[in-house]
């Protein structure tokens, strides 16, 4: 059962990620990219980690996907205004070198040993909140921080006048 | 019982689209969302790796790391409304001021 539910997010996260990379507009990848997000949360799910599903879906398909739609919507630029896309030689060497690295790491990953035990409960707001609190408090507390300066950040440059 | 490699691997084929993305598109608001798509793909390692080695931190590194993807995604997107704004165009070819 687990096996071929993992085998049915993992291939809807592929899908919806090759979906993403080759749509002409950025709303139909956009609304890709909501698809794969929430197969990786299902599989989050599968490794027990469900605080982490429900962040990955508030967060991400919620916040930052809404957010993708608001500037497309807002910048609206016409259908034949898009960028054309063009096979350069560049192009061609980047999209080689990323399958040779895919190729890399599968006959990497069969090595990687792990002890194939039970799957621990990582994931889940005990022991999420307990290390976020407690051994990562430092981290944490940075992170604020870091929110705090992407939203100035953010309000600085999308300002026409400050 | 699913192998650790099986999620390893599907984390590096979710990184490698999203760096097919990166590379070859030119539309500004795709490379954006590609960039997503890596940060998803490290993501799926970190909680897989977590869970099988009954470590916290592997939890802990994929909640930094979508803290880190929201905030990317808030800055990008500003960036690119500016540049929008200046340059009426979201062809990551065109804008080329810094190149020499």
């Amino acid at each position: 059962m687990e096996t071929v539910l993992f085998i049915l997010f993992g291939a809807i996260a592929v899908c919806g990620a090759i979906m993403v990379v080759t749509r002409k507009h950025p709303m139909a990848s956009a609304l890709y990219l909501i698809l794969t997000l929430f197969a990786v949360a299902a599989l989050f799910v599968l490794r027990q980690a469900h605080f982490l599903a429900a962040v990955q879906v508030i967060v991400y398909a919620g916040a930052v996907v809404v957010l993708f739609v608001f500037v497309i919507m807002l910048i609206n630029v016409p259908e034949n205004r898009l960028p054309v896309e063009r096979a350069t030689t560049m192009r061609v060497l980047g999209v080689l070198a990323a399958g040779i690295f895919i190729l890399e790491s599968a006959v990497l990953s069969r090595r990687f040993w792990m002890p194939k035990g039970p799957a621990m409960a990582v994931g889940t707001v005990e022991t999420v909140g307990r290390a976020l609190f407690t051994d990562y408090l430092l981290a944490f507390e940075i992170t604020s921080v870091l929110l705090l300066a992407a939203v100035i950040g953010a309000i600085a440059l999308a300002k026409r006048k400050i | 019982m699913i192998a650790p490699s099986a999620y390893l691997l599907l984390s590096a084929v979710l990184f490698g689209i999203g760096v097919v993305g990166v590379v070859a598109r030119k539309n500004v608001l795709i490379i954006l969302m590609s960039v997503e798509l890596m940060l998803n793909g490290v993501n799926v390692a970190f909680v897989a790796a977590g869970s099988y080695l009954g470590d916290a931190a592997g939890g802990v590194f994929a909640f930094m790391v979508m803290t880190v993807a929201a905030a990317e995604a808030a800055v990008g997107l500003a960036l690119l409304i500016a540049l929008y704004r200046l340059k009426e165009t979201i062809d990551i070819t065109e804008l080329k001021v810094l190149k020499w």
